[in-house]
Order: structure tokens, then sequence, then C-alpha cells
């Protein structure tokens, strides 16, 4: 057990889902020709102005709200002065005095009971272009298409106590930004972002440690790794009586290791100032009100609803609701009969499983719920095998196709016809004579051999309950 | 010698060129004449689009004249630091030596949509930073008055070139200033408008909060007719304010005589130390005109006016430090071919593009943001405005019009203040409080100085968005002031 | 008094990116010191409690649609580099 406590406060950055820049018309969208998605005013110009977006705003405060924090009626732009080849203007507009919401908090599952982990602040800013840096020359290639996309910066308290706490807080983050609909949430696609700052401090006392920061962690796993790596490092020199180094350390992914920036690293002194092209923004308790009113139902509040008006498990609902698109799949499902915890079951299993192996995005399939629930009603009335159910399923997600119709086409129709089915079965005791002696004799076992017959003349087709029940009427 | 557009202003040109009585072609032929003629004399010009203008002029001459467009056929002269597609803008800076915009600014796209013609691009101190056009990289600008002597700045070359009848008008930009400074240097009428008037889309920009756009003129009724022309909102300027533009020049002779006005005369501009005897005789003389016509003067004070330099120069210094980052030698403007790395040639890209008095000024504006600095320098200097603002909008509720000299003294010589870059902030002590406030502000010819024999000029302060009350008092004030005899620096031309 | 030493000017132009050989440096700070000595004259007045005054812009803050109005292409905005490969802007690398 550690002396020691890990204190962690993360720094996300996340982009905005706007069809246009923060402070230009131009385009956001990803993987166009470079420089083309410029302008002079994202390109820094002679001359040219920021016109703030005003979705933008909307998508800003709307994640403010979500995070129960209190957005500053009156918020002001800032800019954040430092030279760099993909920062065309020389300065980064963002927010300094006056972000756009303070104070909020976030809900965490962590080790079985919730944690409360603050959010401090969030403010809008514009994002940097990319540079590629040349193996071979001493050259690097600047492309400004990515200068101007609007980012929100979420800023937590030191409040997350491990690498784990920190993923979880990450993914809940990540998911309530999607469930509002303005980010993509990719972290490998950069339009997610995570910076952490870490420190240890022994049990019990309050005042903070020596904080470093870590930078260049592009996946969950990688913030995970980062951190634990981090905190092991940190008590280890704090155990042998050394000094933490306040400095900033990048992750490296190869080694798994946090690296020293040593000798690129440079004191920056931003040098905040109020951005004198823009207007300070004063957002109305209207305008507040009516972004309240267009919250989504979001993920906390909607697990719980799904424990206790469908009767599901924690974890069921946790997974169900981790995404928006499934929790309202799951929902419509439901809407149309079957009941919750078989839906749930299938998706957990069966869907979850196809879409993580077909990287399939659920809104484009044409298994819709009314197909889904159809499916569902087949098993159930016994027109098909739970089994061939499973069989089918994967060919009924990737294709557009009807599950009644498509089981009839199939022959894939159970065989539960009364008559039938005691043909079949007579038919079968006639050809195992000495098997029916067997049994008649006192072994019961062989009931499931006569399963087995009747499965392999049907072909599976025969419904094994009616078969089950058949037999037991017909051996007695 | 060419005297078509030597001696017809902006209105007279146009009834010249509506009747048809002056061709287009004619007028930019005359201009382009005059250019050659003044231009070795006064070096007010650091490009002259000869061709282009022409064959512009043909054009218009070929459709016959449009009314509707208000400066149909009119040639002008664009101060440097404003964006002009296709042609370059260089800010008189070697940063920006070959730097050619793929977009117009604003003012100067409304300029060509009311049919002006661009005829040329003016020198100016480099980014604007200066007060007698001695910052830029290609030389001084000289006062066509006496060409020993500068034009002022950071518009000298604009205030040289519509004084030495290059064009009958020209665009300058006033900061602190450098509009009404060397248009009263060099005998024009010249106009600061509100903050937010005029669109700052393409003006490459000094002091963001300070900069605006305006016109030099000869004649009041000029200024009013291009103030229609480049004012009015525009949703590519965030601080371009959603104020409807009145018909100024249509409103002009609204006021017959002065009757009934207040003019405030602030005593720290008055009485101040260093104004030069000649300019107080001018401007008082030009006080007893509007009296003579009616108006009542009323002395002021503006106590806060003598802390406005200090505040000035740390909001100013601050804003450009940052507004000039972006001249690192990445995306255009001069590289350093040299350098090794980044880093270096960042540096070095800069300090050999930037002159020395814009070097002075990025330093001393990083100095004053820095971490530790911050609040006593430019937050202070922030609340200082504050005070000042007040006690202007105070003052302009006991009058109609604050009445200043431009400057202390008339145009100086060449070299005369270059030694001490303090002694050459102090001359604009009575031209940037008003920037600090955005209020609008004219400066208007009157009469020539007893002593040096140079033009003295007289400013006009108004509230905001009162241009039409200021540009109405100048109008009926300039009848009854000396009107200035052709600049004597070009006496033999 | 305020007194700016030559390192602090040296400091003060590498952030700014400028480079200044000693002579210059020197004489900077200087006229700095003369500078900053004059505009310190602003802590004779009293402004407790005044709002600074960052702007004079009197109207709120004007927001735009977000949609998109691609009016320049990939060549107008390289055109003025000082070195291109017509995709990109090149630079020295950055370390």
């Amino acid at each position: 057990m550690s002396a020691f406590e890990a204190v962690i406060g993360l720094e996300v950055h996340a982009q905005l889902k706007t069809e246009s820049k923060l402070f230009c018309a131009c385009s956001t969208h990803f993987g166009e020709k470079p420089n083309t998605n410029t302008c002079p005013v994202c390109t820094g110009m002679p001359g040219a102005l920021p016109v703030i977006n005003k979705k933008a705003v909307e998508f800003a405060a709307k994640m403010a709200l979500a995070m129960q924090c209190r957005i500053n009626t009156r918020s002001v732009f800032a800019r954040k002065n430092y030279f760099y080849p993909d920062l065309p203007k020389g300065y980064q507009i963002s927010q300094y005095e006056a972000p756009l919401a303070e104070n909020g908090c976030v809900s965490i599952v962590s080790g079985g009971s919730f944690r409360e982990i603050r959010i401090i602040r969030i403010h809008m800013e514009d994002d940097a272009g990319k540079s590629i840096h040349s193996r071979h020359e001493n050259l690097s290639y600047v492309d400004l298409n990515r200068t101007g996309v609007p980012l929100i910066e979420i800023v937590s308290g030191p409040d997350l106590r491990s690498a784990e706490e920190a993923v979880t807080y990450l993914k809940q983050l990540r998911s309530i930004l999607m469930y509002l609909g303005i980010c993509e949430g990719n972290m490998e696609e950069g339009n997610f972002r995570c910076d952490a700052n870490v420190s240890l401090r022994p049990l019990g006392r309050e005042r903070l440690g020596v904080r470093t920061e870590l930078k260049n962690m592009n996946s969950f796993r990688h913030v995970h790794k980062a951190l634990e790596y981090e905190i092991q490092r940190q008590e280890d020199l704090l155990s042998d009586s050394e000094p933490v180094i306040q400095e900033t350390l990048l992750f490296d992914e190869d080694s798994g290791t946090t690296r020293s920036m040593r000798g690129k690293e440079e004191a920056h002194d931003y040098r905040y100032f109020p951005d004198p092209d823009l207007v300070p923004m004063e957002l109305s308790r209207e305008a507040i009100a009516g972004w309240t009113a267009e919250l989504p139902e979001l993920p906390p509040a909607k697990m719980l609803r799904f424990q206790e008006a469908y009767g599901l498990p924690e974890y069921d609902a946790g997974l169900l609701t981790a995404e928006r698109d499934l929790a309202d799949y799951f929902e419509a499902t439901v809407a149309l009969g079957p009941p919750p915890k078989v839906v749930s079951n299938w998706i957990m299993t069966d869907l979850l499983r196809e879409i993580r192996e077909k990287d399939l995005v659920l809104s484009r399939c044409a298994f819709t719920p009314e197909r889904f629930a159809s499916l569902l009603k087949l098993i159930d009335s016994g027109k098909i095998s739970s089994k061939t159910g499973k069989q089918i399923f994967p060919e009924l997600l990737l294709q557009d196709l009807d599950p009644g119709t498509y089981v009839q086409e199939k022959g894939y129709v159970q065989i539960s016809d009364d008559s039938e089915l005691t043909r079949i079965l007579e038919e079968v005791l006639e050809e195992n004579p000495k098997e029916l002696a067997a049994y008649k004799a006192g072994k019961k076992k062989l009931l499931s051999f006569f399963m087995g017959q009747v499965m392999k003349k049907t072909k599976g087709q025969a419904n094994p309950k009616l078969v089950n029940e058949k037999l037991q009427e017909l051996l007695k | 010698m060419s005297t078509l557009t030597a001696d017809l202003n902006l209105t007279e040109l146009r009834q010249g060129l509506l009747s048809r009585d002056i061709s287009v072609l004619e007028a930019v032929e005359h201009a382009s004449r005059r250019i050659q003629e003044t231009e070795p004399l006064i070096n007010a010009l650091l490009h002259v689009n000869q061709e282009q203008a022409l064959r512009q002029a043909e054009e218009l001459d070929r459709q016959g004249p449009n009314p509707a467009r208000t400066l149909w056929g009119i040639p002008v002269i664009i101060k440097d630091v404003l964006a002009t597609k296709g042609l370059p803008t260089s800010c008189a800076s070697k940063m920006l030596q070959d730097f050619i915009p793929f977009y117009d600014s604003e003012a100067v796209h409304r300029l060509k949509q009311a049919g002006a013609i661009i005829l040329g691009k003016a020198n100016m101190d480099e980014f604007a930073m200066g007060s007698s056009n001695e910052n830029s990289a290609f030389g001084p600008s000289r006062n066509p008055w006496d060409l020993e002597r500068v034009p002022g700045g950071s518009s000298g070359g604009p205030a040289a070139s519509t004084a030495a009848g290059q064009t009958p008008f020209s665009l300058g930009t006033d900061t602190g200033g450098s509009i009404r400074q060397p248009a009263g240097f060099c005998g024009l009428v010249g106009l600061k408008p509100t903050y937010g008037r005029v669109s700052r889309f393409g003006l490459v920009a000094y002091g963001s909060s300070l900069d605006q756009i305006g016109p030099l003129t000869r004649t009041v009724e000029d200024a009013a007719r291009v103030l229609r022309v480049i004012a009015g909102h525009d949703p590519k300027d965030s601080t371009s304010a959603p104020v409807e533009v009145p018909d100024y020049p249509a409103r002009l002779a609204e006021r017959p005589d002065l009757k009934g006005l207040t003019l405030g005369i602030p005593e720290e501009y008055w009485d101040a130390e260093g104004l030069s005897p000649e300019v107080n005789q001018g401007c008082t003389a030009a006080l007893e005109a509007a009296r003579g016509l009616g108006a009542t003067t009323v002395p002021l004070s503006l106590p806060s006016s003598k802390y406005a330099i200090a505040a000035y120069y740390i909001i100013v210094m601050a804003e450009a430090s940052s507004n000039l980052a972006r001249y690192d030698g990445v995306r255009y403007g001069y590289r350093d071919r040299e350098a090794k790395d980044l880093i270096e040639m960042y540096a070095r890209s800069r300090s050999a593009g930037f002159g020395p008095e814009v070097q002075r000024r990025i330093i001393l504006g990083t100095y004053v943001l820095s971490s530790g600095y911050y609040d006593a320098y430019y937050r202070k200097a922030a609340q200082v405005r504050r005070l000042i603002r007040d006690e202007y909008d105070q003052a302009l509720r006991h009058c109609d019009v604050i009445c200043a000299p431009v400057a202390p003294t008339s145009a100086f010589r060449l070299g005369e203040k270059t030694d001490d870059p303090l002694q050459m902030y102090l001359t604009d002590v009575f031209t940037n409080p008003l920037n600090l406030t955005g209020l609008p502000g004219l400066s208007l010819p009157c009469g020539l100085g007893e002593q040096t024999g140079m033009p003295i000029g007289i400013q006009l302060f108004a509230p905001a968005f009162a241009e039409t009350r200021l540009l109405q008092i100048a109008w009926t004030l300039e009848q009854e002031l000396p009107r200035l005899p052709r600049p004597s620096g070009l006496a033999s031309r | 008094m305020k007194k700016i030493e030559t390192q602090e000017v040296a400091k003060i132009a590498s952030l700014a990116r400028l480079e200044a050989d000693r002579a210059t440096l020197e004489r900077f700070a200087g006229q700095l010191d003369n500078i900053l000595e004059y505009m310190e004259t602003l802590h004779e007045l009293d402004t407790t409690g005044v709002d600074p005054l960052y702007s004079p812009v009197q109207h709120p803050a004007p927001f735009r649609e977000d949609s998109v109005h691609q009016a320049y292409t990939q060549q107008d905005v390289l055109g003025n580099a000082p070195e291109s490969d017509e995709l990109y802007f090149i630079v020295p690398k950055i370390i």
C-alpha cells in the first residue's frame, strides 16, 4: 500500500463539430488538400479580422450546462501570444480572465461508488494548424487547414486519484460530448485531446506536491500507461527523498515512459490581454435557458432511468447508455414489445460484437428497431429457434432484409406443427429400436440421443422445446 | 505645368467628369504627370498604378458617367497600410516590401465600387508608427510647403501627395493623430471618424482599439463625400458599428452660421507649455471667426489629458507588439535565407525586416504586457483611458464640439526630433487623447503661421457618430477662414 | 525610478523574436528607461475602482451563422510564401 496519494487533473481539448471555423467561414472538414480550407483570417494575413461563429458558442455553452457549470454572462476572448509556424497570427485567440463557464462537476463511477470531479472552467479557443517534420531534410511543412477550428478546453480540478479514474473521467466526458452531438470524440484523430497534471502527496496531507505536465497521449491506453508510469516514477523519487522537478514530459509510446522536454522547454510568458478585435460576449439569460431546454437526457440520468424503468442491472444500463445512438436503439426496440432484458442481452453480446468486428455504424444499419423486434418475436413465438436467430443475425445486420421474409425464403422456419413433429419422432423411434428398448429399460439419458436424431433428420429445424415435450409424451 | 488636378478639388473634378468637360482619361493622365513632376521632390508614393489606372479610365469613359457612383472617375492615393488586391502593400517596411495581397481592404473596396480609380500607394511611417514619415524604410516624405520640413505622420505620404495636388484626395489612417496632424502640417482637411464608423478589415493593424481610416482632402465637402462612401457596417469587422450612415454631403449646408453653438476650449490644450505662438495665433483667429459666425466659446477642463500620452503609448505599443507577431517570414514577407533553424529565422527576419522604431515599440509593448507588469502598465493605462473618455463625454454635454490646435508647432524640420523618441511621442499631445476615447475629430486649415509660413490646423471633436455635426460646423467655419494658396515648396512647379 | 538592465531587454527581445547585438541592446535599454519613466507618471492618478476601458466599442458582440463560404484558393494563400511547394508552407525544421 502506497504512502502516497496521486493527484491528477486533466485538461481536455475537444474540437467542436461546426461546419465552419470559429472566426471565419472556412470549412472545418477534415482531410482536404493542404491549405485549401483557408482565407486571410485563419492564415493571419495583414488586416484580417475575426468574427465569432454563434454555433460554436452554442455548442460550448451546452457542454458547460451539461457539466453543471455556471455560464458567465460576460465572457471575453483574449490573445495568448507565442510564436510557432502553425500559429499564423503569432497568437491564439483563447480566453483568460472571463472564460465561458466555471465551477461545474461531473460524476464518475469509481470503485463501485460515485465520485464528483470538479470542472474548474470551460473556455473556447481556436486550434492551430499542423506541422509535418521532414525526416530527411532540415525542413518542416505547414498546413493551415486546421487553424481556426473551434475548440473547447475543459479543465478539471485535481480530483482524480488514479490512472483508471482518469480514463473513466475521459470516457465520461467524451460520452457527454457525443451525446450532445458536438464532438467526434476520437483521440487518434486528434479531435479529442488530453494533457495531464500529476503530483503526489503523502496520504493525509492537504498541500499539493510538485506537479509535472504530461503531453502527447493519443489514446485512452496511452493516458493510462503514461499516468501509471509517471505516478510510479514520482513515487520512486519521493521514496528516495529526491525532489520531483516541475517540468513538461512527453509520453513516448515506444517505451511506455514519460520523457523530459529538457532543452526544448522555454518559459512561456503568454502576455494575455483582451483581444481588441473582438467585443466581449454578453450571453443572455434567455439564450442560456433556451440551450438548457435543448439539452438531451445525459448519460448519468439515462443510466439511472434504464435501471429503474427497465429493471436492468447497473452493468447493462451503463453499457447501453454509453453511446446515445445505442441507448435510443435499445429504447425503440423495447417500445415494440420484446422484454428489456432480452433486448439488452442481445445487444451486449451479438450486436456490440458485430459492430466491433465489422466496424459498423448503428445509425447506418438497415436493421432497424422494428426489424430487431420482429426477429425477437420470431424466436419468442417459436417460429425459429434461438440458435437460428443468432446464426442469421449478422446477415440481417449487414443487409437490407426483413427477418420474417428472410426466414421463410431460406426455410429456417422451425417445425412446430404437431402432426409433422409426431411423424418425424415416430420415424426416429422406429429407426432406432435398440435405443428405444434401452430407454424403456431405464436408460433415461438416451432422451438426448433421440433429440439429436430428430435434429439431424430435420437439419436442426425442429423446435427443440416441442420435440422434448413430444418425446416425453411418446416415450411414456 | 499641369493645372488640372492640382487646382480642382474632388467636388469640382466630379462636376467636370459628370458633365464630360473632362474625361476620366484626362484626369488620370494629368494626375500621372503631376505625380511625375512632384515625386522627385516629395517622395510621397511607394507605388504608382499607372497602367491599370489608365485602362480603368478608358473603360469608364467608354461606359459613360454614372452619377450613382459618387466617386466616379476620381483618382485616389491610398496609404500603403491598406490592403489593395493585386497591388503591393508594404506599410513602408522592408518586412512587407514584396507583399501583394489577394484581397482588398473594405474601405478600398467601397471606393472602387463608388467608381474611384486607385492610382498609387502612399509612403508613411513604417507600420504607421511615427509622427513625421521619417520612419519609412523607403526614405522620408517631404512637406510640399517646405521641402526641408516633414509632412507629418504617419500618413505623411497621403498628406504630401494631396497637398501637392497629385490627386484630389487620399485615404489615410489615424491611430494617435496620423490623419489629423499631417493634414494640419500640409494645409488639408483630415477626418478621423468615430471608432467603428469605417471597417478596419484589410487595414494592417497597428493599435487595434485605436485605428481608424479617413480621408485627407482639400475641402470639408470633399471629406463628407468620401466618408459617405467608406463608412458603414461591415460584417467582416466585429468592431464595425451597426449604425446607419447619414447622407453627409446632402446635410452639409444645414448651418448657414454657427448661432446657438458652443465651442469647448480645454485649458490643457490652449494653455499648454510648448504651444508655439504662431499656432496659438492661428487657432485663436479661427475661434474669432467662429464667434463672428455666432458661436459662443466656453472654457473647460480635461484634467486627465496630461496622462493621455502615457496611456496611449502603453496601449498602442502593447497591441502593436501582438499585431506584429504575425510577421515571422513563414507565410509572407521578408525571410532571412541564411538562418539555420526556425528560431534564428524568426529573429533574423524580424530584426532585418523591421526598422528601429518598430522594434523599439514591439519591445516596449512586449514589456508592458509581460508577466508582472500587466497590471501596473496595461491595465492601469486602460483605467486611465476610461477616465479620459468619461471626461470627454462629460465635456461634450456642455458644448457642441471641442476645439484644440492640431499640434504644438507647425511642421518641424527633417531630423529635428529623430534623436529622442520620447520627444517625437510628445508631439502627439493634442491628437492621441481622441483615439483613446474613440470619438471623431477633424482638422481644418486655419491659415499660415506668422513665423514659419507653414500651415496651421485647428481640430474639432464631436460626440460618437456625430460626424454630421462635425462636418456641418467645419463646412460653415471653412468659408470664413483664409483660403490657402498653393504650397510654396513647389512654387516653381 | 525604473532601471532596465540590458539583460532584461535581451530577454524581452527574445520573447518578441527580435535579435539585438550588444550595442543596440544598450542603446535600447537607455531609451526604454526614459520612455518607461514617462509612462510611470500614470501612477500619480488614482484609479481605484475604475473599470478598465480596453476598447471604445459600444455595440454587442456580433455573431456569424455557421455556414461555409470558401472565397479563396490554395494558390491565393500560398502566393506570397517565401518558400512553398505549392501545397505547404516550408520552414526550417522546428527542432
